[in-house]
C-alpha cells in the first residue's frame, strides 16, 4: 500500500528540475549595460560595434563584453559610473538615427539563455520608472473629419450653382448601438429640387457618405455623416498614428524596453523603465506637430550652406533619412488642408505609393502653386512644436522650440490637386511610416495624460527588498510552525512549500508575467495558505489514527478524503483571482497573477509532491506509529 | 502537537444565538461607519496627485506648507511617510489645474527652496475619469465575484449551503470596510484587491466545513441536524485554526516588513481572515442551519453516485 508507480516519481522529480532550470535566472543579478538600437535607415551591425568599440577605447572607458543580439548592440560595464560615461561618448560618436539607452542586462548565462529561460520580469515599482495612461480624443478626430467637410460642400455647391441656405456641423447626444456620438453636416434649402441636385452631386464626389432627406418646417434638409464603419475607421486612425508618434518620440527619449500598448478603444499605456525626469518625458511626449509643403531648391550647392554661406531666400533642412536639402522659404500649402493621407500601391507603376487628399480650399491653393511648378522638387517638412524646462538661477524656464525634418522630398510630375499621389518610395514600410507621418503632421488627435505613476529608483530597489524580507520571514514562520506542529509529516510539507516557491518563480519567469510589489504579496499569501492542503490532508490522517485504522489505510484515506476538500476550497478562490485579474489594472493583475499561479501550483506541489516523499518514506512496509 | 484533545465537542449551534448578537453588533457598527463616514478613498478612486519625496535630513512640514501654499497650492495635504526625512504630499484634483504637470511644478518649487538633493521616490497622477472608473470596475469586480462563487457553490452543494457561504462572505467584507471606515484608514486599489482575496480565503474555509457537513449528514444514522453540524464544526476545529494561523503569521510578516505601500492590503487580509474564520464557523453554519437545512437535503437522487461512491471506499 501508499506505493507510486514510477511515472509519478518522476514526474515530480522533472517538475523539480525543470522548475529549478528556470528559476536559475533569478540568481545572478544585472550588469549596467548600454543598448544600442536604429530608429531608421541606420542598421546596427558589425560596423556599428566596431564603431562603439573605438570610441570606447578612445575615451578610456573599461567595459566588460560587447556583442549584438536582436538587431541590437548590447555593450556592459563594470560599474554604473562606467556605463554613464559611455552613453554621452556612444551618444554623441554615432550621431542621429540611432537610440542610445541605458539598461541593466540579466547576467544569465549562455547555457541558460539557449534554454530560453530568463529572469521575472520586474514591474515599474520594483525597477522604477514612469507609466503613463494617454487619452487620445478620438471625438474630436471624427469632428475635425466632419468639419473639412463643411468647406468642401459649399465650394462644391458655389461650382455648380446650386444654391442653398447654410451648411453647418450638427451634432446630437443620441448615442447609437455602437455607443458612438451621431454628428455629421447639414445643409438647408429653400427647395427640393435644389436639394435632390446637391444629393446627386455629392453622392458623386463623395460616395463614402451617409446621405439622409429631412423636410423640417424651416426648410429642406440634407444630412451627410460618416457611416459607423467610416466613423470607426477614423477613431482606431487616430489613436493608431498617436501610437506611432509616441514610439517615434520615445526613442528620441532613449530608453531600453519601452512599453507602448493600445488599451481599450481611446488610451494608450506608455512604460519607460528607468526613466526618472518625469519632466522631460511629458514635455516630448506632449509635443505636437504640424506640416508643411515647400518647394527644393536643385540650383545650389549644400555643402556650401552647411559651411554657413545659406543663399538668400532659402534655408537648410535636415532630411529624416540623414543628410540635408535647401528649400525655399515659401510654404506651398500646410498641412491644415489634408484631409487624409494613406499608403498603397501605385496602380500604373506597381510600387508603393502615398496618396493624400486635400479639403476643397487646399485643393485649390495646391493646384495653383503646383501648376506653376511642374518637374520642380517638392519637399513636405515635419515640424514638432517642443517645450522644455531648464533650470534658469534656480527658476524653471519654459522655453519652445521648434524641430524641423524632411520626411520626403519627390518631383512634381503635373498640376496637382484634391487628390494626389508620392511614389518613388522604397518600400511598403517606408510608405506605410510617410502616411502615418503625415497623418500625424495634419490630423492629430488631442492627447492628455489621465494617470500617470513614477517610481523612483531607490523606492524602487526598496520594495524589492521589502518584498523579498517578508517573503523569507512569512517563508520561515511557516517553516518552523509546520516542523513542530507535525514533525516528521511537517517536514515533507515544508518541501513542498520550498518546492511550490520554486515553481511559482519558474512559472513567472517562463511566462515573463510582471511581477509587482502586490505580486510579491501575493506570493506571501500563498505561502500562508499552500500549507492548507497539507494541514487538510494531515488533520485528517490523525482523525483517521484516531478512529484506530492502520498507518498506511490512514495515509491513504487521508489523502483520498481531503482532496475534494482541497480542490473545491482552492476553485473558489481562484475564482476570486480571475475576476481581479480581468477588472485590474498593472499592480493588481500582478497580485492575481502570483495568487493563481500560487493555488494552482501548491495543488500539485502539497498533494502530488507530499505524497511522493511519503510514499517513498513509509510506503510498501509494516509501520507502527507515524511521525505526525 | 495536538489544538485540542480527539473528540472535543464544543457546543457552538448551542451558541448561535450569542454569536448572531455579537455579529449583528459588528455588522451595525460597521455599516453605520460607512454611513456616516464613509470610506477614506485613497488617489486611485478620487482622483489627484501623490508625491512623495525623500530629504536628506529630516525635514518641518509647516516650511513645505508655506512654500506650497505660497504658490497657490492651498488643499495640499503635507505629512510624514516612514521616516521624518521622506514627506508625502496629497493635492486634490483642482478645477482648473487638474493636470499632470502639477508634480512637475511641485517638484521644481521645492528643489529651488532646498539646498540638498531632493529624491523623488514616487509620483502618482490619476486624473478625475480614470479615478471614477476604477471605483466603479472595482465595485463591479466585487460583485461578479460574489455572483460567480454563488452559482459554484450552488452548483457543487445545496442551495441553503450557498446562501449561507454568500451571506458569510457578505458579512466579512462589510466588516473589513467597516474597520477601513472606522479608523478611517486609507482605501485604494491594493486594498480593494486584498478584499476580493478575502472573499476567496473566507470561502474556502467555509468550503471545508461544508464539506464536512455534508459528509456526516450521509455518514451519521441519528442526530439532528443541529448535532451533525457540531460534530462537523468540531471536526474541521483544529484544521480552520491552524490554517488561520499560518495565513496570519505570513500577513504579520507582510505587515510589519512589507512596507508602507503594503500596508492597508496587509491591514485588509489580517482583519479578513480574522473575521472570516470565524464567520465559517458561526455565520456560514448558522445560516444554513436556520433555513432549515436537514438529512434529507442532502441525500437527494442526484448525489446518489457520488454518496455510493464514498460508501465504497476501504
Amino acid at each position: 500500500m501508499n506505493q507510486y508507480p514510477a511515472w509519478k516519481y518522476l514526474l515530480v522529480i522533472l517538475v523539480l528540475v525543470v522548475s529549478t532550470v528556470y528559476a536559475l535566472p533569478n540568481l545572478y543579478g544585472e550588469d549596467p549595460a548600454l543598448q544600442v538600437t536604429s530608429t531608421r535607415g541606420a542598421e546596427v551591425d558589425m560596423s556599428t560595434q566596431e564603431k562603439v568599440r573605438k570610441l570606447l577605447a578612445e575615451a578610456g572607458i573599461r567595459y566588460q563584453n560587447i556583442g549584438l543580439a536582436d538587431g541590437q548592440l548590447l555593450v556592459r560595464f563594470p560599474d554604473t559610473e562606467a556605463q554613464l560615461a559611455a552613453k554621452e561618448v556612444v551618444k554623441k560618436g554615432l550621431g542621429r538615427g540611432y537610440v542610445v539607452a541605458l539598461n541593466l542586462a540579466p547576467r544569465t548565462p549562455d547555457w541558460l539563455v539557449s534554454l530560453g529561460a530568463a529572469p521575472m520580469y520586474l514591474g515599474l515599482d520594483l525597477r522604477g520608472g514612469v507609466h503613463f495612461l494617454m487619452e487620445v480624443d478620438v471625438d474630436a478626430a471624427v469632428r475635425q473629419a466632419e468639419e473639412r467637410y463643411i468647406g468642401d460642400f459649399r465650394s462644391l455647391l458655389r461650382e455648380n450653382k446650386v444654391r442653398y441656405a447654410r451648411v453647418t456641423r450638427y451634432s446630437n447626444e443620441d448615442v447609437d448601438s455602437e455607443g458612438l456620438a451621431r454628428s455629421g453636416v447639414e445643409i438647408k434649402f429653400k427647395s427640393a429640387a435644389a436639394r435632390d441636385q446637391a444629393e446627386e452631386l455629392i453622392e458623386r464626389e463623395y460616395p463614402d457618405l451617409e446621405l439622409k432627406d429631412e423636410d423640417r418646417a424651416d426648410g429642406y434638409y440634407l444630412l451627410a455623416g460618416l457611416d459607423d464603419k467610416e466613423r470607426r475607421e477614423v477613431r482606431k486612425l487616430a489613436l493608431k498614428q498617436n501610437i506611432t508618434t509616441l514610439r517615434n518620440r520615445v526613442n528620441e527619449l532613449g530608453v531600453a524596453e519601452p512599453v507602448i500598448q493600445q488599451q481599450g478603444e481611446n488610451r494608450i499605456v506608455v512604460q519607460l523603465p528607468g526613466v526618472q525626469d518625469t519632466a522631460r518625458a511629458k514635455e516630448i511626449l506632449g509635443a505636437t506637430a504640424t506640416l508643411e509643403f515647400r518647394l527644393a531648391d536643385e540650383t545650389h550647392d549644400v555643402e556650401e550652406a552647411l559651411r554657413g554661406r545659406v543663399p538668400p531666400g532659402l534655408k537648410l533642412y535636415p532630411k529624416r533619412e540623414g543628410g540635408y536639402v535647401l528649400l525655399k522659404n515659401r510654404v506651398m500649402l500646410t498641412g491644415d488642408y489634408i484631409i487624409d493621407a494613406s499608403s498603397g500601391i501605385d496602380q500604373q507603376s506597381g510600387g508603393p505609393a502615398v496618396f493624400i487628399t486635400l479639403d476643397g480650399k487646399g485643393a485649390s491653393i495646391f493646384s495653383k502653386v503646383t501648376g506653376e511648378n511642374v518637374k520642380k522638387l517638392m519637399a513636405v517638412v515635419f515640424i514638432e512644436n517642443k517645450t522644455e524646462t531648464r533650470m534658469v538661477d534656480g527658476k524653471p524656464v519654459k522655453t519652445r522650440y521648434t524641430v524641423e525634418e524632411v520626411i520626403n522630398v519627390a518631383r512634381i510630375q503635373e498640376q496637382l490637386s484634391k487628390r494626389f499621389q508620392i511614389t518613388g518610395l522604397d518600400s511598403t514600410n517606408e510608405a506605410h511610416d510617410l502616411a502615418l507621418l503625415l497623418r500625424a503632421g495634419a490630423l492629430a488627435a488631442p492627447i492628455e495624460i489621465v494617470e500617470e505613476r513614477t517610481i523612483g529608483p531607490s523606492l524602487g530597489q526598496e520594495n524589492i527588498d521589502k518584498g523579498f524580507q517578508s517573503v523569507i520571514i512569512g517563508f520561515v514562520l511557516v517553516l518552523l510552525f509546520m516542523a513542530f506542529w507535525y514533525r516528521g509529516f511537517g517536514l515533507v510539507a515544508n518541501l513542498a512549500l520550498a518546492l511550490n516557491l520554486v515553481v511559482i518563480v519558474a512559472v513567472l519567469s517562463m511566462l515573463q508575467a510582471t511581477l509587482t510589489l502586490p505580486g510579491i504579496a501575493g506570493i506571501v499569501l500563498t505561502v500562508g495558505m499552500a500549507v492548507d492542503a497539507n494541514v487538510l490532508i494531515f488533520e485528517r490522517i490523525r482523525e483517521e489514527l484516531r478512529n484506530g485504522i492502520s498507518p498506511q489505510a490512514a495515509i491513504n484515506a487521508g489523502y483520498e478524503k481531503a482532496f475534494t476538500t482541497i480542490a473545491d476550497a482552492n476553485i473558489t478562490t481562484l475564482i476570486a483571482a480571475v475576476i481581479l485579474f480581468g477588472f485590474g489594472t498593472g499592480p493588481i493583475k500582478g497580485f492575481a497573477i502570483t495568487l493563481s499561479i500560487g493555488i494552482i501550483t501548491s495543488m500539485f506541489t502539497a498533494i502530488m509532491g507530499t505524497r511522493a516523499v511519503i510514499n517513498l518514506v513509509y510506503g510498501g512496509r509494516r509501520i507502527d506509529k507515524l511521525s505526525i | 502537537m495536538q489544538l485540542f484533545k480527539s473528540g472535543t465537542n464544543f457546543d457552538f449551534m448551542g451558541k448561535r444565538k450569542l454569536a448572531i448578537a455579537f455579529s449583528a453588533v459588528l455588522l451595525l457598527i460597521s455599516v453605520g461607519a460607512l454611513l456616516t463616514k464613509g470610506l477614506n478613498f485613497g488617489l486611485d478612486f478620487t482622483g489627484g496627485t501623490l508625491i512623495e519625496l525623500g530629504y536628506e535630513h529630516p525635514v518641518d512640514l509647516k516650511e513645505v506648507r508655506g512654500v506650497l501654499e505660497k504658490e497657490g497650492f492651498k488643499e495640499a495635504v503635507v505629512q510624514h511617510f516612514g521616516t521624518a526625512s521622506d514627506i508625502l504630499i496629497r493635492i486634490a484634483p483642482h478645477e482648473d489645474q487638474s493636470n499632470a504637470d502639477i508634480s512637475n511644478r511641485v517638484m521644481d518649487l521645492l528643489k529651488a527652496h532646498e539646498d540638498g538633493k531632493i529624491d523623488m521616490r514616487r509620483v502618482e497622477f490619476v486624473g478625475p475619469q480614470v479615478g471614477d472608473e476604477l471605483a466603479n470596475d472595482g465595485g463591479l469586480a466585487m460583485i461578479y465575484a460574489l455572483i460567480c462563487i454563488l452559482i459554484y457553490v450552488g452548483f457543487r452543494f445545496e442551495y441553503r449551503l450557498a446562501v449561507g457561504s454568500v451571506l458569510a462572505l457578505v458579512h466579512d467584507v462589510v466588516i473589513t470596510l467597516g474597520v477601513f471606515s472606522l479608523f478611517q484608514l486609507d482605501f485604494d486599489l491594493t486594498v480593494l484587491a486584498a478584499i476580493l482575496a478575502v472573499i476567496g480565503y473566507s470561502l474556502n474555509d467555509t468550503i471545508v466545513v461544508f464539506d464536512r457537513i455534508r459528509e456526516n449528514f450521509r455518514k451519521m444514522r441519528k442526530g439532528t441536524s443541529e448535532e451533525v453540524i457540531n460534530v462537523s464544526l468540531n471536526q474541521t476545529l483544529s484544521r480552520t485554526v491552524i490554517t488561520s494561523f499560518t495565513t496570519l503569521l505570513v500577513l504579520a510578516a507582510l505587515f510589519v516588513f512589507g512596507g508602507e505601500l503594503i500596508h492597508g492590503f496587509a491591514t485588509a487580509l489580517l482583519v479578513g481572515v480574522l473575521v472570516g474564520t470565524y464567520s465559517s464557523i458561526y455565520v456560514a453554519s448558522s445560516s444554513a442551519l436556520m433555513l432549515g437545512i436537514s438529512k434529507a437535503d442532502l441525500m437527494p437522487v442526484v448525489v446518489e453516485k457520488e454518496g455510493a461512491e464514498i460508501d465504497d471506499r476501504p
